[in-house]
This record gives structure tokens, C-alpha cells and sequence, in this order.
């Protein structure tokens, strides 16, 4: 009797429930993500708003930890049991799953128009035919600095290298500061900040990005060389004890007011505005002399594709249309100060820090880092090596010479470039 | 013709039944793995299906300079870091186990339970302390050299390639001490006492006792915790992941072969992982382990003289 009733009752509900379900809204959309950080933003800002203009459609933010995501998502991709919504990683990893027929292509998805080809270039094929992902932010390199202690000295922001040094050369002078928070013990440190940074300038952004993938330019050449030489140059302006200083050492030693400048990337802001007890200010990689084209290295981070098996591909390409659309690219840049939307259309944002860091594409040409298309897919592995060798240069192990010609020997004994 | 006559006897079951669970849990989570893994290093991923290629990953591994100067560098590294543990770990356990068996130490139950208890913590914890204590900006060894003067000798260790290793080796030896010294230590407990007071009537006391009779008698657990120390010190991995991260900085001085190993099998940053070439450096952490342990059983231990009381 109860056992029945039971029965009944469960029966009942999942009927119910399910009735439930198509009552509130005909189509479920799920979205796989690594960024759980991010909950929140998705949860009480995002999806109200793509709901509230697109009744008749759910949209649940469903992330996993960043360390498990891709083999996750891959196992839930075999078993069919991946959302419809998936947010891709820049380039191979993506790429791969697009080749596996993972992702769908969007090349002609509404939208997509709305980005450039630099923007795009983290989720096409090789060939720059296909795209697989919408573009959804990037982070943009540059270097952070301590206004107070720029007053305090007199430094007015450096515009050019001479600038730049001379600056250096005062705050180490005076004292008070150290003159610039970075630390090579976590190798990338010197990589990303240092040479991604200052880079673009020399080897030129996309021209020599584009040179050195088509096997015109060479790691060896100067264009390439030269910002290992400055960076070389870093080292006497660095702290005591930089060889063995970590990435959140440098976070603290800048937020605690101790150094002055900072090489950051965009997704400090963030965490500086949070933390840092006085004024800041960024600047661009300084360029050779005034008035020179500055390019800035504008790294496409995330992007979000459509699951190729997915049963709700129309409602589905619906909110990746959103999701390329300024309005998304408003609420997010705003929401995650630091992660700059890729949107061609241009986004208000309130935080005055990320306004100065997103100013510079209106100046600046914008690039990605020279290692992540293509040249990282082999053995040995052009970022890890830059890695290892942008630390050693600064540690002064390796002349800038002989470190890329470590790099080029590297890539030389795996990569032919397409003739 | 004695075993013509003698009954047939039953065949012995119980003693399959027995060893049955033993050996299929065994088989289950050491052999099957093992043999997985031999297999694995004989294939290549070739266009997403894996293609028998023979001995090609082990030629690539040590014909190859993309993989040979890493794996010889890992290699030389790990036999360094396998040396200070046998320089400094094992004597300094010995020594440690000798003074807490005097009986005229106090507090004996407070020593060796203060120098035992770093082996119980997480490697995690152990890594990321000794970083902040070895910190250039905030730890406290360069505030403690200051309060003695001694400011100019301090060097961000960690992060020089020359001094590195040696610091990890050294943060290792602090950690596992107290193991030797726990096994000396029982080896010693078990000296009987005649041994010791025959000894004292014959006139041999304080250190000459410890070298000449004791010392022998320990020669054994000295050989057992050497073994343990060469199989622990090839396995190693985590130290050097907490402290350095994967790419073993700087400039690779301090990649041991489990580093060595981890990056190759599971990639790192935009390094694909490659399980093929990840499985030949295994196995050769397998067979060089194997090696030092057949040297050990076959050269060594026969030789060991053991005594009976």
C-alpha cells in the first residue's frame, strides 16, 4: 500500500517536474567553463539579462576547477553528455576539438563580424577560413605604476625607452622604491611580462608574428633579439633577491607600496584595485622615439563555441550571437575589469584603470604573444623554452644572443614553415 | 623409491586460496600498471592511433638532443640529490639515533618526536614553508643571518642555478631525517645488553663502543635505509613541484627525472602531453631503480655480515 503510494507519488512528480520544466521555458542551454570564478557575474548579471530579451530559452553556467575542465570536457564530450554551450581555450586546444568535430563552425554566425582578424585568430584553423569560437575577452599587457611614488619623484609617465630607463634610474636613485616588482623564480614572470610585453614593439606585432610563422623572420634576427637585450637591461632595477621572487611576491611587494612599477598584465586590475592603498596608473610598453607606432600585445584569452552534438543548436547560436554583441561585451568588461571584451564596437567601462589599458588599442596596434599560434606545437616547446630563457637572460646565465639562438634551434629542429 | 611408497599427497589448495588475495590485489595495482606502461613506451601516437614503434621512443630518448639533454640532466641531477642524502640525511640520522639511545639523554621522547614530525607533513606544506623562510623579501633566514651578522652570505638559493638543488636537497634531508634515525634508532634498542656489557669489561666504552661494536652490529638497517633512500630519492617529484614548479628553474638545474617525467607524460602549459615518451622515461626510472636495487641485494647484502644473539 504505502509502497504503492510511493510509487505513485514519485511518478507524479517526475511528471510534474518535467511538465514543470517545459512550462518555464522550452530550451535549456548549458555552459561548460573553467571559470568558476566567475559564477557569480553569469548567475545575477549575464544570463538575467539574455533571458529577460530572449523568453523561451535557460541558460545554466554550469563551470568545473581549471585544473580538471579539459579532461572533463573531454569525457563529456565522448559520452555526449557536454553542455551546449563550451568555452574554449585559445588555439590548439580548442582547435583540436574542432577538428575532432567537437565544435561547430560559426564562421557565418551573426556577430562574428563584429571582431577582428586578431580577435579571431585564437579560434580559426590554421588557414584563417574557420571560426569555431566566439572571441569573449582578452588581457592586454603593459605595465602598472605607483602614481604616488611618480608625484613624490617628479616622473612624468615614460613615453620612450630613454624615458623609461631614465625613470628607473631616478626611483633606484632615490631610494624609497624598488624600482620595478618582478621576480624570475616563476620563470613566466619574465616571459609574459617581460618579453610579451616589450616585444611587439620591436618585432613590430603582427608583421613579425606573421614573418616568424611563415619562416621569413627568425628568432635570431634583431627584431627578435633586441627585446632579450632589454630585458637584460631590467636586471639591476629589479629587487634584492629577484632570482628567487615569486609571482605573488611581486603582487606584494607593488600593492604594499614598496615598488613603483609594475609589468603587468590587464587581469591584475582586479585584484590591485582591491588591494593596492594609493593611486595607479598604466603605461604601454615604451616605444624607441617619440611618435613611433606602439604596439601592444592584446592576448585573445577565452572564447565560446557550440557543441557540434548539441540538440539546441538554433537556440544555441542565438545566445553566441548575444554573446557577440556589445551589450554582452558591456556588462562583461565591466563586471571583470582587466578582461577586455574583443568587441570591435566600443565598450564603456567604469573602472579608470582598465579605461587606460583599453585606450591604448585606439593608439597602439594590437598583437597576440609570438609563441601561442602554431609554434608551441612541438618538441621542444617554444613558450616553455622562452620561459626558461626570458629568466635566464635577466638572471644573466644567457647573453639575449645566445638564448634565442637556444630558440630558434629549438624551433628549427621540429618546425617547417608552410613555403 | 622412498617416494614411490610414501601416500600421494593431496594437492594443497588452501595454500592458492590463501595466497590469492595477496597476489591479485598485487597483480592488480603493481603488475597490470607496470606491464601498462612497458607496453606504452613501445607505441606512438601516429595520427590519433597508437602504432607499435619498437624501441623508437627509447632511440628518440637518448639519440634525440630535444629529449637526451634533458633526460641526461635529470639524471645528473637526481644522482646529486641521491649524494646529499647519502652525505648528509643518513650520517646525520645515525648520529642522531646514537645520542637519543644514550641513556643519559633527557627528554629523549621529546627529540625524537620533535625530529620525526616534519616526515608527517605534506610535501605541500614543507615546500611552501621552506619558500617563505628561504624568501629574499619576506622569510626569515635573511633576518636571522643579519641578527648574527652573517647578512652578506644570504643569496636568494632557490633561485640561483648553482645553488638550487643543492638547497632542495638539503630542505629534502630535513624533512626525511627522522626516518634513518627511527630505523637506526630501533636497531640499536635491539643490541642486546651482554654485547654492550661484555664490551665495557673489556674495556671499550663511549665512542670506540659506538664504532667498533655497534656499528657492525647497525651495518644492515645503514644498508636497508641506503636502498630506501635511492629508491625515494629516483621516485622524487613533489619537493621539487612545490618549490620550483614544473619546469624545475631555474634553467632546468633542478629537473629530476620525476619532473623530467611529469612535463613529458602530461604536458605543461602549452606543452602537449605525450604519454608515449612520458612511459619510456618511466621505464627507465624503473630499470635504473631496478639496477641500483640488484646491485644492492646481489654485491652488497650478501656480503653484509649479520649477527644472531
Amino acid at each position: 500500500m504505502t509502497r504503492k503510494l510511493l510509487t505513485a507519488l514519485l511518478l507524479g512528480t517526475s511528471i510534474l517536474g518535467s511538465a514543470g520544466v517545459a512550462y518555464a521555458g522550452d530550451v535549456t542551454l548549458n555552459i561548460e567553463s573553467w571559470r568558476g570564478d566567475d559564477l557569480a557575474i553569469w548567475k545575477d548579471k549575464l544570463i538575467p539579462a539574455f533571458e529577460a530579451k530572449n523568453p523561451g530559452i535557460k541558460v545554466v553556467f554550469a563551470p568545473s576547477a581549471p585544473t580538471e575542465y579539459d579532461a572533463a570536457l573531454g569525457a563529456k564530450l565522448a559520452a555526449g553528455s557536454a553542455g551546449d554551450l563550451i568555452t574554449c581555450r585559445p588555439f590548439d586546444k580548442s582547435l583540436e576539438l574542432f577538428k575532432k568535430g567537437n565544435l561547430a563552425d560559426l564562421s557565418a554566425l551573426p556577430g562574428m563580424e563584429n571582431f577582428s582578424p586578431v580577435a579571431k585568430s585564437a579560434w580559426q584553423t590554421d588557414d584563417g577560413k574557420v571560426s569555431f569560437c566566439v572571441p569573449m575577452a582578452s588581457v592586454i599587457h603593459g605595465f602598472i605604476y605607483n602614481k604616488d611614488a611618480f608625484d613624490k619623484l617628479g616622473i612624468k609617465v615614460p613615453e620612450t625607452r630613454a624615458e623609461f630607463f631614465a625613470a628607473l634610474d631616478k626611483i633606484k636613485a632615490d631610494g624609497t622604491y624598488i624600482p620595478m616588482a618582478m621576480g624570475t623564480k616563476d620563470l613566466w614572470e619574465a616571459a609574459t611580462m617581460g618579453y610579451q610585453n616589450i616585444g611587439p614593439n620591436y618585432w613590430k606585432g603582427e608583421d613579425g608574428r606573421a614573418a616568424l610563422i611563415k619562416g621569413d623572420q627568425k628568432l635570431t634576427d634583431k627584431d627578435w633579439v633586441a627585446p632579450f637585450e632589454e630585458l637584460a637591461k631590467w636586471k639591476p632595477y629589479l629587487g634584492d633577491g629577484f632570482e628567487a621572487q615569486t609571482y605573488p611576491d611581486s603582487q606584494n611587494l607593488f600593492t604594499l607600496g614598496r615598488a613603483a612599477i609594475y609589468p603587468a598584465g590587464s587581469w591584475e586590475i582586479g585584484l590591485f584595485n582591491t588591494q593596492a592603498q594609493f593611486k595607479m596608473g598604466a603605461f604601454p610598453p615604451p616605444v624607441e622615439k617619440a611618435g613611433d607606432t606602439c604596439y601592444i600585445s592584446d592576448h585573445t584569452d577565452i572564447g565560446m563555441g557550440l557543441n557540434a552534438a548539441s540538440k539546441n543548436a538554433d537556440a544555441a547560436k542565438t545566445f553566441l550571437s548575444w554573446v557577440a554583441s556589445p551589450d554582452f561585451a558591456t556588462i562583461y568588461a565591466n563586471a571583470l575589469p582587466g578582461f577586455f571584451s574583443l568587441n570591435s564596437a566600443p565598450v564603456k567601462m567604469a573602472d579608470p584603470l582598465a579605461q587606460e589599458f583599453v585606450s591604448w588599442r585606439g593608439k597602439c596596434k594590437s598583437t597576440i604573444r609570438s609563441t601561442y599560434q602554431i609554434l608551441s606545437r612541438g618538441t621542444p616547446n617554444l613558450e616553455n623554452e622562452t620561459w626558461v630563457e626570458s629568466a635566464n637572460v635577466i638572471n644573466g646565465t644567457d647573453t639575449p644572443e645566445a638564448a634565442a639562438k637556444k630558440l630558434q634551434a629549438g624551433l628549427d629542429s621540429w618546425y617547417k614553415p608552410a613555403k | 623409491m622412498a617416494a614411490d611408497i610414501r601416500p600421494k599427497r593431496p594437492f594443497r589448495w588452501h595454500i592458492g586460496i590463501f595466497l590469492a588475495p595477496a597476489v591479485l590485489v598485487y597483480t592488480a595495482i603493481m603488475i597490470l600498471p607496470l606491464a601498462g606502461t612497458l607496453q606504452l613506451s613501445l607505441f606512438r601516437n601516429i595520427e590519433q592511433h597508437q602504432v607499435f614503434v619498437g624501441l623508437q621512443n627509447f632511440r628518440a630518448l637518448f639519440g634525440d638532443p630535444n629529449w637526451s639533454v634533458g633526460f641526461w640532466n635529470a639524471l645528473r641531477n637526481n644522482t646529486w640529490f641521491f649524494i646529499i642524502h647519502m652525505l648528509v640525511q643518513n650520517p646525520i640520522g645515525v648520529m642522531l639515533a646514537a645520542m637519543l639511545s644514550s641513556p643519559r639523554l633527557r627528554f629523549a621522547a621529546f627529540y625524537r618526536t620533535a625530529i620525526f614530525v616534519p616526515t608527517i607533513l605534506s610535501f605541500v606544506i614543507v615546500g611552501f614553508a621552506w619558500k617563505l623562510i628561504l624568501s629574499p623579501l619576506w622569510g626569515v633566514a635573511p633576518h636571522l643571518m643579519d641578527l648574527f651578522g652573517l647578512k652578506s652570505l644570504f643569496t636568494p638559493w632557490l633561485g640561483k642555478e648553482q645553488y638550487a638543488l643543492t638547497a632542495l636537497s638539503l630542505i629534502s634531508v630535513w624533512q626525511f631525517v627522522g626516518i634513518p634515525m627511527m630505523l637506526i634508532y630501533a636497531a640499536l634498542l635491539s643490541i642486546p645488553e651482554e654485547v654492550i656489557e661484555a664490551a665495557e669489561c673489556d674495556g671499550i666504552t663511549g665512542l670506540s663502543q659506538f664504532w667498533k661494536i655497534k656499528l657492525p652490529l647497525i651495518l644492515p638497517s645503514i644498508g636497508i635505509i641506503s636502498i630506501l633512500t635511492f629508491v625515494g630519492n629516483f621516485n622524487a617529484f613533489d619537493l621539487i613541484y612545490t618549490a620550483q614548479g614544473a619546469l624545475a628553474g631555474p634553467n632546468y638545474s633542478t629537473d629530476i627525472l620525476g619532473t623530467f617525467l611529469y612535463r613529458a607524460f602530461f604536458g605543461f602549459q602549452l606543452q602537449v602531453g605525450d604519454p608515449n615518451m612520458g612511459a619510456a622515461i618511466a621505464t627507465m626510472m624503473f630499470l635504473i631503480i631496478l639496477g641500483g636495487v640488484c646491485v644492492y641485494l646481489f654485491l652488497v647484502q650478501t656480503r653484509l655480515r649479520r649477527y644472531q644473539f
